[in-house]
């Protein structure tokens, strides 16, 4: 457990900036682009559990946002139960669903299992699609409750609040992930992105261990998925299910280190600020400039460092560092 | 439901099934090389449809005229993705060889988009249209010269393959990289004409889909996620049997779509998809 006094001096510092940030900044825009950081970072940070360090590369991660999302709305409209509830709720059903669903697929490895994702993610956002009940293709309005209420997880007046609920969940993705890289399972994990055979004959249960990163990688997903919706208030399967969102968590973490504790909120740094200020610079409109530029950036990672932007960090501040 | 609807849709979708065999076949091919997914595959194929209606809106060619050019253009994109991209990450992580396609996806797309916008085109006036009818069956000439045109390119592909030298080479490395090279074959050529006839193939069947088919930045995925599904179908690398696979899936989607709902018909497809590699992970006429 020998970490570097560094380290925990500048990861403490960057906890105190991000507390302090919204004090400094009290316009809502500067506020919302650091929250939707945090969103894809904690949504990354959870496919990285899976596919970073357990190697089980999945494309289907909006299946788990979506699912939060639908439980903790369905749960306010239809019984008024409070969205922090929906919250875990959403989680249970999410770890439930990945069970379910990792029990056949991890039978299949690499680009099998990555295609085999794709076409659950396709089944399942069709089904939401036709579920009348669960608001079809219309969608489903989250109640709106004023005043502001922590119990309701709403706040109108502003984004402050949802702010701190967003740092606090990548907060609590982030412990997890410290956590599981030095624990027993954690190692079990890499052993088995690194040679699954091997895996096996050192006696380690592969199957069970690929669940256990599926469900946890899944339960936290789907926190992201009601923190969304409360912070939207609108969810719908084009906006919960989509294929692209399912890419664009992978691509977070791609871009800024798989398999890595900062990897993903590096990626997320560098991703949803781009695509503000392209929003911004083009004013919208469908032009996907954003998009255009994360493609070329994800190709020349994988080409040039697959360790993504950390790994090129770690190569520059080991060659400055050395005398 | 008469049995008249039943044979029409039936008709349509065996169609539709060569037009996706074509498509799946190129993916079959760079699969079977070199055991890598190219996941900008759909996006292949509508640079294909956007290169036709180019021709045709710019310079007043007609998809059949312009289907050849296509073709080129398709395959060097092929190669060119082969030699810029695809070389360097053979020896890389899964994951790298994943997202290096996956990347280039998302940036052909989007680069559609920013360029063309998100409109829906279509040709005007082709030579080929209308429609004949057969004993009270309806056949859109569009669909049927589009499923005779691929099956004569899958025809020509089988040829090439089985039958030319430089088909031949091709297997040979597909089986064994090593012994090919050490047999005095260029190995890395293969790769590239692998890419490039793997790009063709979707160079054609965009071009004959553009003739009855909008045209818009996001009209590959619906046709890769298809063919993924074919290809796993098949068995993944074996080309020939991407005929038949594409032949079920094109049937699978219309009777999903007419006998249980056509909102479900794509999900059927990938149900179909699932049950096929949980069963049978070679495919249904995999050799391992």
């Amino acid at each position: 457990m020998a970490v570097p006094t560094g380290k925990w001096i500048a990861s403490g510092l960057l906890l105190l900036m991000l507390l302090a940030f919204p004090f400094a900044f009290p316009l809502p825009h500067p506020r919302h682009v650091m929250i939707m950081i945090f969103l894809y970072a904690m949504l990354a940070q959870a496919w990285n559990i899976l596919a970073g360090y357990c190697g089980q590369i999945s494309l289907g991660h909006a299946i788990f946002f979506g699912l939060g999302a639908y439980t903790s709305t369905v749960l306010v409209r239809q019984a008024a139960i409070s969205p922090w509830i929906g919250m875990v709720a959403g989680a249970a059903v999410a770890v439930i669903v990945s069970q379910v669903i990792g029990f056949p697929v991890f039978r299949l490895r690499g680009h099998y299992f990555a295609i085999a994702t794709i076409a659950l993610g396709e089944i399942i956002q069709t089904l939401f699609i036709n579920w009348d009940w669960a608001g079809g293709a219309r969608g489903l309005f989250v109640p709106i409750k004023r005043p502001d209420s922590v119990l309701h997880l709403q706040f109108h007046t502003s984004k402050q609040s949802y702010y701190f609920i967003a740092l606090g969940l990548l907060a609590l993705a982030f412990l997890l992930t410290w956590r599981l890289e030095r624990s027993r399972a954690g190692y079990y994990f890499r052993a088995i992105r690194e040679d699954q055979e091997v895996a096996a004959s050192l006696g380690i249960n592969v199957a069970r261990y690929k669940q256990l990163a599926m469900g946890i990688s899944a339960g936290l997903t789907a926190l992201g998925g009601t923190f969304y919706a409360q912070y939207i208030l609108f969810i719908d399967p084009e906006s919960v299910f989509p294929l692209s969102l399912s890419i664009l968590i992978c691509l977070v973490a791609v871009l800024g280190g798989v398999g890595t504790l900062w990897g993903p909120l590096l990626g997320a740094a560098v991703l949803v600020p781009l695509s503000e200020g392209t929003r911004i610079l083009l004013g919208g409109g469908g032009k996907a400039l954003d998009l255009l530029i994360y493609g070329g950036l994800i190709v020349v990672i994988s080409v040039a460092q697959p360790g993504g932007l950390i790994a090129l960090l770690g190569r520059w501040s080991r060659r400055t560092s050395v005398p | 439901m008469t049995a008249e609807i039943l044979l029409q849709s039936m008709l349509s979708g065996i169609l539709m099934g060569f037009v996706y065999a074509l498509i799946a076949a190129g993916l079959s091919l760079i699969f079977g090389l070199m055991e890598i997914v190219n996941f900008a595959h759909g996006e292949f194929l509508m640079v294909a449809m956007f290169s036709t209606f180019w021709a045709w809106a710019l310079w007043a060619m007609d998809p059949v005229i312009s289907l050849p050019v296509t073709t080129a253009a398709l395959f060097l994109l092929g190669v060119l993705t082969y030699k810029g991209i695809v070389r360097w990450i053979l020896q890389g992580p899964m994951l790298a060889q994943i997202f290096a396609t996956f990347g280039l996806a998302v940036f052909v797309r989007s680069g559609a988009q920013f360029f063309f916008g998100v409109d829906f085109r279509l040709i005007r006036d082709p030579w080929i249209q209308g429609r004949i009818s057969l004993g009270g069956l309806f056949i859109g000439l569009p669909q049927l010269a589009a499923s005779v045109a691929a099956l004569a390119a899958f025809g020509f592909l089988y040829w090439f393959i089985t039958r030319t030298e430089t088909g031949l080479a091709l297997q040979a490395t597909a089986q064994d990289r090593q012994a090919a090279s050490l047999m005095g074959i260029d190995t890395e050529w293969m790769f590239a004409l692998g890419w490039g006839i793997g790009a063709a193939c979707v160079g054609v069947a965009g071009a004959l889909l553009a003739i009855f088919f909008y045209v818009f930045p996001d009209v590959g995925a619906t046709f890769a996620l298809l063919a993924y599904v074919t290809v796993a179908l098949g068995g993944f690398g074996n080309v020939p049997a991407t005929l038949l696979a594409g032949v079920i899936v094109g049937l699978v989607e219309v009777l999903g779509g007419i006998l249980i709902n056509p909102a479900l018909k794509y999900a059927l497809v990938f149900l179909l998809y699932l049950v096929v590699v949980l069963l049978r992970p070679q495919g249904l006429f995999g050799k391992f």
